[in-house]
């Protein structure tokens, strides 16, 4: 029951984001935007652009993970959708864990995919593609995750997305660091592997976590 | 042999009290209900109607007092049906029955009988925005009819719906009683048949203390 | 444990806090001008850093307080989603802003000394840096209460948010400091400042008195808190009846 809960949460979030809507396309569009603005402000010097490159990078996926997030649980809360699933007996921590998952495979992925892209726009080294969508999926991973403790501490605020971002910014810290020391050390060719691991760590530390206190969150907004 | 005919499950509450805010909604509520018996609970707006039945569904914690649904020590499984749809704008009517048969481990044969059940099976293919508020309400009580669970909490089940409807609703719910299911519904106007009263307004939300307890007629 | 009966309960709490918040916040007040007379007459000056050494006498008790503080209301927190006890929230709520404003405190006299000592205002020092979060979190924790439209939600949500801030505190220190040695390119000092000072006990006096000022003053906003409570309540049963 538990997990066919989950599951047809799961697939139906997929769903949803995929099915229009412009749920997908808008983090990524923000993101594709925000990285194509900085050479617009530090100048188009390729040295300029290759030394701040990767940590523009890396604070845009933040941004752009961070965008979508007011929705996440705000739609379910509103419509009582939420309250079907919380007197349905399915624990809140699978739906909180199915949605969030849902949400990094059909938009954290898509930010991966296009993260390479706009790291050679960045005039980052074409051989490190690979590294860069590696470490940016598992970074959103955990950009999604604390994400939406965020999302589910403010359901049930209206125009919370500000708020989401105070909330949420101090818990992205380890992820940013390590996150951004994999890619600089990417780009020059220096050892990436272990902030690797600990931006893995984070993002592990985060999908441990981020159910309970998103259940939690959840059962206080439905109270 | 269902899953309802074999629970032989009772309600029990026990001098239960909730507030909302600062303010008392009801308190020394006491009731017993069992297999078989459909509970209406009326009084006016405001009097605790939806926040007992959030209570029983568990999403809300009472302000004292207790209260158990089950056999024994066992747990019985509980439809709650808010006032509040939970019906998404961007998916068919059937894709939302489907999610549920899905989210309730059943099959889909089951979503599309219980679409055709609640009279939408010509509204299958319609997205929920283009759905009256009655044809969601229809929508949401589909979730009853998904899953076989003894115990139905149903806050205002016949809001929004026309006369057919209302018959569909009231047959529903007589049909699960008569199976051994325990319905408490929360309702304005009408009165369902054969349903036993239990009236909140007797328990005076405002006053601080009154443990006086409810008044159960029926 | 007597004291934690007397104040779990807030009709006792009401009754007996009012001298406590007054003794604690007098006190309090008369150890910092103690602390800081002691520090910057009796002290002797610094050997290397001179007299710019004595902020240090207000800076770093209010570092102690800031992380203080937090784990208050971190404990406040853990109680009021366990027990759900009213008064724990009320507690936690009360003692953020002076949490804020302790960290606030170490935030600027840090920058006011690294001026003359490191020669700029701000340095992302891995302790600076961490402390600019810490005090992040709690802009965080004031902006939920106030976003929210009724304290039993609003309570639960931010009792949730202390406890994940208070998990991830160590973790986010950690990275920071991991950051902070990555890029350190020059370093300004070298070994710890402290053992240079030679005198200690200004700094403890200062504490002390933070620490009862802050004690002293989350009592009173708990008070004005639950009195806010009431009144509303009143207010509420008077519509309600008339």
């Amino acid at each position: 029951m538990m997990v066919s809960g989950a599951g047809a949460v799961f697939v139906r979030e997929l769903k949803q984001a995929w099915s229009g809507g412009g749920g997908v396309s808008l983090p990524l569009g923000f993101f594709a935007g925000a990285c194509s603005l900085t050479p617009l402000s530090l100048g188009p010097e390729a040295d300029l652009l290759r030394a701040a490159g990767p940590g523009v990078l890396w604070i845009a996926l933040a941004l752009s993970s961070l965008l979508p997030m007011e929705r996440l649980f705000q739609a379910d809360l509103e419509d009582g959708t939420l309250d079907a699933y919380a007197g349905s007996g399915v624990a809140l921590e699978w739906v909180a864990a199915a949605k969030t998952a849902a949400h990094w495979v059909s938009t954290g992925l898509p930010l991966a995919l296009i993260a390479p892209v706009l790291w050679i726009m960045l005039q980052g080294p074409v051989s490190s593609m690979f590294q860069v969508a590696l470490v940016s999926s598992i970074g959103s991973a955990a950009f999604f995750f604390f994400g939406a403790i965020g999302a589910a501490l403010t359901a049930g605020v209206r125009r919370g997305g500000l708020l989401i971002t105070l909330v949420a910014l101090p818990l992205y810290c380890p992820a940013m660091i390590f996150g951004s020391a994999a890619l600089y050390g990417a780009a020059s060719g220096g050892d990436w592997t272990s902030p690797l691991m600990l931006t893995s760590a984070a993002a592990l530390f985060a999908i441990a976590c981020s159910p309970f206190a998103a259940a939690s969150a959840l059962r206080a907004a439905i109270d | 042999m269902t899953n309802v005919e074999r629970s032989g499950a009772v309600i029990a509450i026990d001098a239960l009290a909730a507030q909302r805010g600062v303010r008392m909604l009801f308190e020394g509520l006491n009731f017993r209900a069992v297999p078989g018996e459909v509970v209406e609970l009326r009084g006016p707006n405001g009097s605790g109607k939806s926040t007992l039945l959030r209570i029983m569904a568990g999403l809300t914690r009472p302000y004292a007092g207790s209260f158990s649904i089950g056999s024994g020590d066992q747990d019985a499984p509980r439809h709650y049906l808010g006032h509040a749809d939970g019906v998404k704008p961007n998916e068919t009517a059937l894709e939302q029955v489907c999610f549920w048969a899905r989210f309730f481990g059943q099959s889909e044969a089951s979503a599309h009988l219980a679409l055709e059940r609640m009279g939408l099976k010509s509204r299958a293919r319609v997205p929920g925005r283009g759905l009256s508020a009655g044809q969601r309400r229809r929508l949401a009580l589909t979730r009853l009819l998904l899953d076989d669970r003894p115990v139905w909490l149903l806050d205002e089940p016949v809001s929004a719906l026309d006369a057919e409807g209302r018959v569909c609703v009231e047959t529903l719910i007589a049909e699960h009683a008569s199976a051994g299911g325990i319905v408490v519904a929360a309702m304005h106007g009408p009165s369902l048949a054969g349903a036993r009263l239990l009236d909140l307004s007797a328990i005076g939300g405002n006053s601080p203390v009154s443990s006086s307890g409810a008044r159960v007629s029926g | 444990m007597a004291i934690m009966t007397v104040f779990a309960n807030p009709h006792r709490f009401m009754s007996v806090s009012q001298p406590f918040a007054w003794i604690f916040s007098l006190a309090g007040v008369a150890l910092i001008f103690a602390g800081v007379y002691m520090g910057l007459f009796l002290a002797p000056a610094d050997a290397r850093q001179g007299d710019a050494a004595r902020i240090m006498f207000v800076h770093v008790p209010s570092a102690w307080l800031s992380m203080f503080a937090f784990a208050f209301m971190a404990g406040a927190s853990l109680v009021s989603l366990v027990w759900r006890h009213a008064l724990a929230d009320v507690a936690a709520k009360s003692a953020a802003p002076f949490g804020a404003a302790f960290t606030a405190l170490c935030l600027t006299t840090g920058s006011i000394w690294g001026y003359p000592i490191w020669g700029t205002w701000w340095e992302w020092d891995g302790r600076m840096t961490s402390v600019l979060i810490l005090f992040f979190i709690y802009l965080g924790y004031i902006a939920l209460w106030q976003a929210m439209d009724t304290p039993q939600k609003a309570s639960r949500a931010a009792a949730v948010l202390c406890l994940v801030g208070a998990v991830n505190l160590p973790i986010i220190k950690f990275s920071v400091e991991w950051w902070n040695t990555l890029h350190q390119t020059a370093t300004f000092f070298t070994g710890d400042n402290n053992a240079t000072y030679g005198f200690k006990a200004p700094m403890y006096v200062v504490a002390l008195g933070y620490l009862a000022l802050f004690g002293g003053l989350t009592l009173f906003n708990m008070r004005a808190e639950i009195l806010l409570t009431r009144a509303e309540m009143r207010l509420q049963r008077r519509l309600a009846l008339g």
